[in-house]
This record gives structure tokens, C-alpha cells and sequence, in this order.
């Protein structure tokens, strides 16, 4: 795709006060859902109820579109990683909502190896993180294989981020292609602490967790507590798979995981991680990929199980699928179907396709692989499913600039 | 000389056929960069191979070698591979 995209200007027209009031609202309270799927992207724009969704799509119709975010920073800024079946990884980014889109003008790329060495090459950005409020034009990207980078420019130009990427330590155990997700390892969940700027985390599929107390110049795996599969040596980092790691918006001292081998929390100082999983139900097991907390209360995470036995299926377990909240931190959880499927509802919901706005009560979204996008605006009591015919999902994102 | 670009990529070209110049492939594809900023990445890797997708063929014979020798009566035909879903 080209490096914009521009339409022509609409004739000006002369606005009623009652659509200038309209307007009025409509800026002040803007929820929308930024679904980004392996054939391109969709907005859904809600009304003040979340009830409506206007589709606003598709962007990048054909592209494999992995993340797409909006900067809350700026309330306007998207940024979409995205790549074709064919052609080289990028990302674009729209100033307007998705009027128009840019094209970046150097994506996330490996340095050069030397002469004689082979180099990695980045198969696709797979997670798009904004960086701390102090620093408006920064952004985090992981990409597959495995890397972390950095824009200082709004997304326009990424810079691999050395104290990781060249890290002896990661380029050996870092895990590798024979490691990975079908469509390569991963690193995600790329997390920026609000009250410092350079406190960091990530994690990644093939290599556990990690920690930056020095803006990402250095790194300090942080997995003690975390099982790994039975025979690998849980010590090295590269057995370990988180799916999703989250940090508390109204306590950044916590942590929850979504693992491979359970879900856990972490209170820090703490370094060592507390598998809450095991309170789940036997029948259901703790293995799923995506995990949710409340924006206003720590003890407060909402998870959605598959089926990790023998061969991982990877689907909701007995084809029910369900969502499972805790309200005390993992102590105990309930199950949370009402208004889904009672049978031969074969799911999967991946890492980042699920999601919650920060209403009262909040509302929770989530896409399916099989294109459908379902939402629940009492905290997950009761599902309503809002979208059908999508492509594979890949993730929501709340875009909410209220 | 003439180049045939693959439709995936005309969004940056406006044109199947563009011309560019170049004694070697590299080289072709560094001009065709400069005509078409960002057209060289979506190709070509970091590493400066060619992306596992890309064919490119001169005067009908397929290459892999950027260092391929150019002439300016060439001519190099960029497609994709068969394959996706």
C-alpha cells in the first residue's frame, strides 16, 4: 500500500444548533472498538448506551492486521501494525480517526547483521503499546520473531531497542521459530508503568517475563512462581509462555498472567508469582489467552478458558464458552455465560481480542477467530453478540475518549 | 528499463509498468525506493534478501541474486508468489 491515502474534501454545509449539540456529545463521549483481523481492520463506533454500533470498514481490506490502537494521549491517533501474506511488515497511522492513513517511514526492522552473520528479520509487528503520558509522541512495538522497538515520532520512524534486542542473554534463550505460535514467537504485552516512565515489562511466547527499571537499557526476567511444561527446567527463561500479562490501572503495584500453564498474580515488590488458576473450576482448567481487570478495582479480572488438554485444541472447553471473573483477586472465581452458547460453540479468543472499557458498569468486548464480536455492558452478566461476518480476529481495543 | 510491478504493490507505483534504472538488481531496487519511498522494505528484508513471497524475473528467467547483472534494454518482472488464503 501506498505511503497515504487521501480522500477528497467534503462541500462545507451550513450545521443546525441541534446537530452542533449532537456533535457536542458526540465529542465528549466517543467509545469505539478498533478490531484489527487477519483481512483488515473495522471501528465500530458505539452510541452513548453501547447498545448501537456503526461499523466505520474495512481499512487494509486483505492485509493481516495484527494491532490497532488508539493513542490516548491524543484521543485522535491510530496506529495499525499490518502486513500482507506476501509483502513486508509495516505500520500505518491516522491522524483522523481512519479518514486517512500514513504509512511509516521506517517500520520496525532488525539492524543489519555484519558480513558472515545472518540477521533477524521481522516478520510482523505483533503488539502496539503508547508510551508514558510524559513522553506524547512515543510508542512500543513487539514484533515476531521476538523484538522490541521504539518510536519517538508518533509511529512515523521505530528504532530497535539495543538493551534488548543485541542482549546476548535474550539472543541465545530467547526461544526461536521451533518455539513459537504458528505464525512465530511473540512479544507482547508490552507494559508501561504510569507512574514512571521507565519502568517497563514485557513479555514474550517463547521466554517468559521481564522487567526494565532503566527506560529498556537493561532487563531482568521476573518468573519465579511460574510453572512451565512438564520436563523443562522452569529456572530458564525460555520454557516459559506467558499469553497475556496485564498491569493493574488502579493498583500498578499488581499484576495479573494469563499463562500457558495457568493464570497467576503478582504483588509487587514481590517477585515471585501466585497461580490464582488454581482456583478455578477442575472441569475448565486455567489455560486460555486473554485476561481483562477492572479499571477501577485490583481484585477485580475477567479470563475466557480454552481446552489445553492432550493435543490444545485451543477452543472454549465442551464447546461451551464462557468468560470467568474474580472479585478477590483470584480467590475464587465464577463462571459468566449468560447470553452465550450452551454447546457446539468451538471458540478461541486470542491474547489481545479481548478487552474492557472503563464505564460504570464496565463493559467487556470480545472477538472470536471465527469473526464474531460479542459485548457485555454489565460487567459480563449477561453477553450480547454485536458483530458477525468479521474475519479471523485477531484484537479489540477500546478506543474511549470520554 | 521497464518494470513490472505485482498489483499488491501498485498503491505505491499508480502504474503496472514503471521504469526505473539500476546495474543490478540491488540497484534497481534502491531507484525504484527512491521513486517510491517504503516500495523497497515491502520487498526486500533488512538483511537485504528477498522476502520468502517475492519472485523477480529478468527478460523471463527467475532470479535470486540481487547482485544480478542489469543492461537498460531489460526487462524485470516483479510478481508474488501463487499462494495465500
Amino acid at each position: 500500500m501506498a505511503r497515504t491515502t487521501k480522500k477528497p474534501a467534503p462541500a462545507p454545509r451550513r450545521t443546525s444548533a441541534r446537530a452542533r449539540r449532537t456533535a457536542q456529545r458526540s465529542r465528549k463521549v466517543r467509545l469505539s472498538l478498533l478490531v484489527a483481523t487477519r483481512k483488515g481492520a473495522w471501528l465500530f463506533h458505539g452510541d452513548h448506551a453501547r447498545k448501537s454500533w456503526r461499523a466505520n470498514g474495512p481499512h487494509f481490506l486483505g492485509h493481516i492486521v495484527s494491532h490497532l490502537v488508539l493513542d490516548p494521549r491524543d484521543g485522535r491517533t491510530l496506529l495499525a501494525a499490518a502486513k500482507t501474506g506476501h509483502l513486508g511488515p509495516t505500520v500505518f497511522r491516522s491522524a483522523d480517526w481512519g479518514r486517512t492513513w500514513t504509512e511509516a517511514r521506517r517500520p520496525p526492522a532488525f539492524p543489519k547483521a555484519p558480513e558472515g552473520e545472518k540477521g533477524r528479520v521481522v516478520d510482523h509487528t505483533f503488539w502496539l503499546t503508547p508510551g508514558h503520558a510524559s513522553e506524547p509522541n512515543v510508542w512500543y512495538a513487539g514484533t515476531s520473531p521476538q523484538g522490541l522497538f521504539r518510536s519517538d515520532d508518533g509511529g512515523v520512524t521505530w528504532e530497535s531497542q539495543s538493551g534488548f534486542n543485541e542482549d546476548p542473554t535474550f539472543k541465545s534463550r530467547a526461544g526461536g521459530p521451533q518455539d513459537g505460535t504458528p505464525d512465530g514467537p511473540k512479544l507482547h504485552s508490552i507494559i508501561v508503568d504510569p507512574r514512571n516512565r521507565n519502568h517497563l515489562y514485557l513479555a514474550m511466547s517463547g521466554g517468559g517475563v521481564h522487567e526494565s527499571i532503566n527506560g529498556g537499557k537493561s532487563w531482568t526476567p521476573i518468573i519465579h512462581g511460574l510453572e512451565v511444561v512438564e520436563g523443562f527446567d522452569a529456572s530458564n527463561f525460555a520454557f516459559h509462555d506467558p499469553h497475556c500479562v496485564r498491569l493493574c490501572p488502579s493498583n500498578p503495584d499488581r499484576l495479573y498472567q494469563q499463562n500457558h500453564c495457568g493464570i497467576y498474580r503478582l504483588d509487587r515488590p514481590s517477585k515471585v508469582w501466585v497461580r490464582i488458576g488454581k482456583n478455578m473450576p477442575k472441569r475448565v482448567g486455567d489455560i486460555g489467552f486473554p485476561l481483562v481487570i477492572h479499571p477501577r478495582d485490583a481484585d477485580t479480572a475477567w479470563v475466557f478458558p480454552m481446552d489445553g488438554t492432550s493435543v490444545w485444541p485451543r477452543t472454549s472447553p465442551a464447546g461451551a464458552p464462557s468468560s470467568y471473573v474474580t472479585r478477590n483477586g483470584g480467590k475464587s472465581w465464577r463462571r459468566l455465560d449468560a447470553g452465550l452458547p450452551k454447546s457446539q460453540a468451538w471458540w478461541t479468543v486470542k491474547r489481545q481480542a479481548m478487552s474492557g472499557d472503563s464505564r460504570d458498569p464496565v463493559g467487556l468486548y470480545f472477538g472470536t477467530t471465527s469473526g464474531e464480536l460479542w459485548m457485555s455492558r454489565n460487567e459480563g452478566e449477561r453477553w450480547t453478540r454485536i458483530v458477525e461476518h468479521l474475519p479471523e480476529i485477531y484484537a479489540v481495543e477500546i478506543a474511549d475518549v470520554s | 528499463m521497464k518494470v513490472l510491478i505485482p498489483s499488491a504493490l501498485r498503491s505505491y507505483t499508480k502504474a503496472m509498468n514503471v521504469e526505473a534504472a539500476g546495474a543490478t538488481i540491488g540497484q534497481l531496487l534502491a531507484d525504484l525506493d527512491r521513486q517510491y519511498p517504503g516500495l523497497r522494505f515491502r520487498m526486500i528484508d533488512e538483511q537485504d534478501r528477498m522476502r520468502p513471497h517475492m519472485r523477480f524475473f529478468v527478460n523471463g528467467v527467475q532470479t535470486f541474486d540481487m547482485a544480478r547483472a542489469l543492461s537498460p534494454a531489460d526487462e524485470v518482472q516483479i510478481v508474488q508468489a501463487l499462494s495465500g488464503g
